[in-house]
């Protein structure tokens, strides 16, 4: 192996696959077996995090950043002028074979630019996870993307070797897909989603009655979505999303705040801060509709197209329905507890079997670890000295924000001021 | 005037001192290793000889009372080496015990909340180091791997490592509890070698690993800073992630 080359190949092959941020590990079924190499069964395993505070978890590379697309937010876009590599099929191998064997990594991430087509490229991905289990005996986690175009048989195949399929549709609306990307177009990106939907739900059934049945895809489907490139709102983002988990039944969608990486001017240009914030309002919201028995239409609507920024999603919400708080502590039920502002779905939990043992008191929940900064203002329970008073939602807020600490103060406070002086201006 | 109990910091040890109370129905005891328990004027100290059959029988009563996700807390617990917190795991087992029924999940009691917030803490450090072990390949054919986790977790990791690497030798050394495990392909098995912090040393590098392995570690270096997006950087978060003492046995951020 000539390692100088291959480092080379790696930096620029690492460093254009970077901006997918998905990273997870978990959810596949995947035993060792004929003691061989890896295993993923168990729960996803971050192994590291690079000095952006993202989780390494898998081997991210793109087999080519050689691309026939000119996609405008794409780093890898053709008329980008940029190194070009190309990694052979064997090198994949040992490279995610060496990096598992030292315990750097759970898989290995696969993606690509497309070359020639979109088949030539899915058949390229899909021969090196064919060789890491056929060959290599490897049981860690591969999860390969699903080239827009790629036809049904591929996919099959594909679903056959790896534990998670992703293909991005990467911008929310259409419109939006029209001026950025004006060589795509939705149907690509939804047909090979579409198929190997099917087949997971195929498998499914299989497996019921025939317990061989070869795994599919056992760790889903996901996609990714940018934000702040193409001007949508918060609610149609996340209309979008609420679209995707229910009708492909996928298992993640991802947020990507926009890198500025072009002076196009159909885009945010070079030097833009990457909405951090907001993407971090999205992932929240994205939690409340998946884990907290939350409807999207309940969070943002005709109404409130947007997140606030200096609350999170939850908070947001209590404050528009104050009507249903106070909320008994050791009455209410599962779905009312986890509507409360300051606790989580762990707390949930512990409150419940909890009060079977006894009333629970402040002293009891500040214990078990709620934020009772939040929560004291939507709770009753069996002290005497909870928030009785009757206030306002904007004077509940105001409350909250004077006690509080939030990491993106500095990022909204910022945002008033500047708001600030141009009201001075102006006037 | 409280009697303390001095075993020699097995959890079999520990097992048959709760069986020494009941038998002796001390009311005020303490459990405490020989490291730790000290003469004093006010307690009587005594020393406390492990006996498996003694612990077998706490443990059968144990398995009535918990569930098996109350007596992993409690061996987790155990494995914390905080101190004191054998008296904590006392209360909750002569708590459970004089109840009758499972108390466990009782978290308005504090010494069992207390049990299960250590019992978190010393599982977040095991997944810890099912994350942060780094093997590098001897000349002799081993992974190797040194660690100095902060509670004594290793044993709650062969499993992990004996499933997903079963075909190659590999060592997990505990430098601060001084051992380790090895596995030979067949069996994992706790060893105890002379190893020290030298095996890192850089200058080290070529006595004890193979050329191979150094470029592997170095083609590993080069994607952790390829994979980073400078303009997120967020160095409170990455740190929070990755606590520097840990650095050391990191080779993407260590030697």
């Amino acid at each position: 192996m000539n390692f100088e080359r291959i480092k080379e190949k790696l930096n620029i092959l690492a460093d254009a696959a970077k901006y997918d941020v998905s990273c997870s590990s978990s959810g596949s079924k995947r035993a060792n077996k004929n003691k061989g190499l890896g295993d993923s069964s168990g729960m996803g395993i971050c192994h590291t995090y690079s000095e952006d505070g993202r989780c390494v978890s898998l081997l991210k590379i793109l087999l080519t950043n050689h691309c026939i697309f000119d996609c405008a937010y794409c780093v890898t876009r053709k008329s980008n002028d940029i190194k070009r590599a190309a990694f052979k099929v064997q090198e994949v191998v040992d490279l995610t074979i060496n990096f598992y064997r030292r315990n750097y990594i759970e898989g290995l991430f696969l993606s690509s630019g497309i070359f020639k087509n979109a088949d030539y490229t899915m058949e390229r991905l899909i021969s090196v996870a064919k060789k890491l289990r056929e060959e290599e005996n490897f049981n860690g986690y591969i999860h390969l993307k699903s080239i827009p175009g790629a036809s049904d048989e591929l996919m099959r195949e594909a679903g056959l070797y790896a534990d998670r399929l992703s293909v991005n549709i990467e911008i929310p609306s259409e419109k939006g897909l029209k001026l950025l990307a004006p060589e795509k177009n939705r149907k690509d990106f939804i047909q090979p989603m579409e198929k190997v939907k099917n087949e997971i739900l195929q498998y499914k059934s299989e497996k019921k009655l025939i317990k061989s049945t070869p795994l599919y895809a056992p760790a889903g489907q996901s996609t990714q979505m940018i934000v702040g490139a193409s001007g949508e709102t918060d609610a149609e983002i996340m209309y979008t999303s609420a679209y995707f988990y229910k009708n492909f039944n996928l298992k993640r969608v991802y947020y990507s705040g926009y890198i500025p990486i072009s002076y196009d001017t159909r885009l945010p240009s070079i030097g833009t801060e990457v909405p951090l914030l907001r993407e971090n309002r999205l992932y929240q919201t994205d939690w409340l509709l998946r884990f907290y028995g939350f409807d999207v239409r309940e969070l943002l609507n005709k109404e409130y197209p947007n997140l606030d920024s200096d609350i999170d999603p939850k908070l947001s919400w209590a404050l528009r329905n104050l009507e249903q708080f106070p909320i008994d502590i050791n009455k209410a039920d599962k779905r009312m507890l986890a509507r409360i502002p300051g606790i989580g779905m762990k707390s949930v939990y512990k409150i419940i079997q909890a009060r079977r043992f006894r009333n629970l008191t402040l002293e009891h929940l500040k214990a078990i670890g709620i934020a009772l900064n939040r929560a004291k203002y939507f709770i009753v329970c069996n002290s005497r000295d909870f928030e009785i008073k009757d206030r306002t939602a904007a004077q509940i807020k105001g409350l909250i924000l004077q006690e509080s600490n939030s990491k993106f103060r500095g990022a909204y406070s910022q945002q008033l001021n500047l708001f600030e002086t141009n009201k001075l201006t102006s006037a | 005037m409280k009697k303390i109990l001095v075993y020699d910091g097995s959890f079999d040890g520990f097992l048959t001192a709760v069986f020494t109370i009941y038998e002796e129905k001390i009311p005020l005891a303490s459990i405490q290793t020989k490291r730790i328990a000290s003469e004093n004027f006010f307690d009587t100290l005594e020393t406390v000889f492990t006996d498996r059959i003694k612990a077998e029988r706490v443990w059968k009563g144990i398995c009535r009372y918990f569930s098996s996700e109350g007596r992993q807390q409690l061996y987790k617990a155990f494995l914390s080496e905080i101190t004191g917190v054998e008296d904590t795991m006392l209360y909750v087992i002569r708590k459970a015990f004089s109840a009758k029924q499972k108390i466990e999940s009782n978290f308005t009691d504090p010494h069992i909340l207390k049990i299960s917030k250590i019992a978190k803490s010393v599982s977040r450090e095991k997944h810890r180091m099912d994350a942060f072990v780094r093997f590098r390949l001897t000349k002799d054919g081993v992974y190797l791997s040194t660690i100095e986790p902060d509670f004594n977790v290793l044993p709650l990791n062969a499993k992990h490592f004996k499933n997903r690497y079963a075909d190659q030798k590999w060592i997990i050394y505990d430098l601060k509890r001084n051992y380790g495990l090895y596995y030979d392909l067949e069996n994992v098995n706790t060893i105890e070698i002379e190893l020290t912090d030298d095996v890192n040393l850089n200058s080290n590098k070529q006595v004890f690993f193979t050329s191979e392995e150094i470029e592997y570690e170095e083609l590993w270096k080069n994607y952790f800073k390829s994979t980073n997006i400078v303009s997120r950087k967020n160095t409170k978060l990455h740190l929070r992630h990755v606590p520097k003492r840990y650095w050391k046995y990191l080779s993407e951020k260590a030697y």
